[in-house]
């Protein structure tokens, strides 16, 4: 299956990308999704995950074609 | 020649009389006086808010003033508050500001968020915004949370007036302390907090005219870099430990 993982705002900036396009045969949750998109870099805490745009936590199962966003956390007023 | 110190909040919007009344009756509680809370407390005193309770424990740095536009070089090490409250008053004379320079108790903080209408998170740490949300959920209160740093920015509303509402508890569940990124530190682009502060103004005048659809359930996020938004569709965590027990499944 052929998974698309976009990087939003500074976390775009820090990991010098905005989309990969992933390639698996297992099924993967979201937090696996990050790890093999960013070469085991560990998913840092408070990030925002989404899967075709509905807000998702790092346990759920992604399907083929799905797009997985990854939103860092912003707390400034 | 056009003045805009002799229209009223019912001229410049051309809102109906009751609409404009609603507005001037309304109680708004902020929390935060600092780039957010300034855009916020501006826009809603000249949009005619009748009351805003500005809540804020910090005093005016000269590093503040490039994007806290309530303040100027004259405040510096005064509380924000008060000076947020000099500069609205010279804006808008007939609003009523109260001004609390100091840390809420947990008590004080219910007490407020119940006599609000809506209130706006401007605050800058996840201590505060899971405490206010922690409030806004027991009263039963709208809130409209904005954050902004560096290059982004970020506004949800919560209709915790009504059973089934996700609240930000759902959206940010983990309860440890953020990286320390704060917009002193790591800086923000100054007209973003204008950005997402008039959004949040414009999420309160909604709410409490209860016209359009606010921005219930749903995470608004902005780059400015890309100058791209995104919408992102928020769901009630049944596992919340905050809003678990407000759904209409659950006695109340
Ligand atoms: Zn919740």
């Amino acid at each position: 299956m052929t998974i698309t993982v976009k990087f939003f705002a500074s976390l775009r900036e820090q990991l010098e990308k905005s989309e990969v396009k992933l390639d698996s045969v297992n099924a993967l949750t979201v937090a696996q999704v990050w790890t093999q998109a960013c070469d085991e870099v560990p998913l840092p805490s408070h990030v925002l995950m989404a899967v075709n745009m509905a807000y998702v936590d790092q346990h759920t199962v992604v399907q083929d074609g799905d797009e997985v966003a990854f939103f860092p956390p912003v707390t400034g007023g | 020649m056009f003045n805009p110190n002799t229209l009223s909040p019912a001229k410049t919007l051309t809102l109906p009389i009751d609409a404009a009344t609603t507005l001037a009756t309304a109680r708004v509680l902020i929390i935060g006086v600092g780039g957010l809370g300034c855009a916020v407390a501006h826009d809603l005193a000249l949009a005619g808010v009748g009351c805003l309770v500005l809540v804020d424990f910090d005093t005016v740095d000269l590093s503040n003033l490039q994007r806290q536009l309530l303040h100027d070089v004259s405040q510096i090490g005064q509380p924000k508050v008060l000076s947020a409250q000099r500069a609205l008053q010279q804006l808008a004379p007939t609003v009523n500001i109260l001004p609390i320079a100091q840390h809420l108790t947990e008590k004080e903080l219910l007490e407020e968020v119940a006599a609000a209408d809506v209130v706006l998170d401007c605050s800058d740490n996840f201590a505060t915004r899971f405490m206010l949300n922690a409030a806004c959920v027991q009263q039963r209160t709208p809130l409209i949370s904005g954050a902004s740093i560096e290059f982004g920015g970020q506004v949800a509303s919560f209709a915790l007036n009504t059973a089934d509402a996700p609240c930000y508890h759902c959206l940010y569940p983990d309860e440890a302390e953020e990286a320390a990124t704060t917009c002193t530190q790591n800086g923000v682009l100054a007209p973003l907090v204008g950005i997402i502060g008039s959004l949040q103004a414009t999420e309160a005048v909604k709410v409490l005219l209860n016209i359009g659809t606010p921005l219930y359930a749903r995470l608004l996020l902005f780059d400015a870099l890309t100058a791209r938004w995104r919408v992102v569709n928020l769901v009630k965590d049944p596992a919340c430990p905050v809003c678990q027990h407000t759904g209409t499944n659950s006695p109340f």
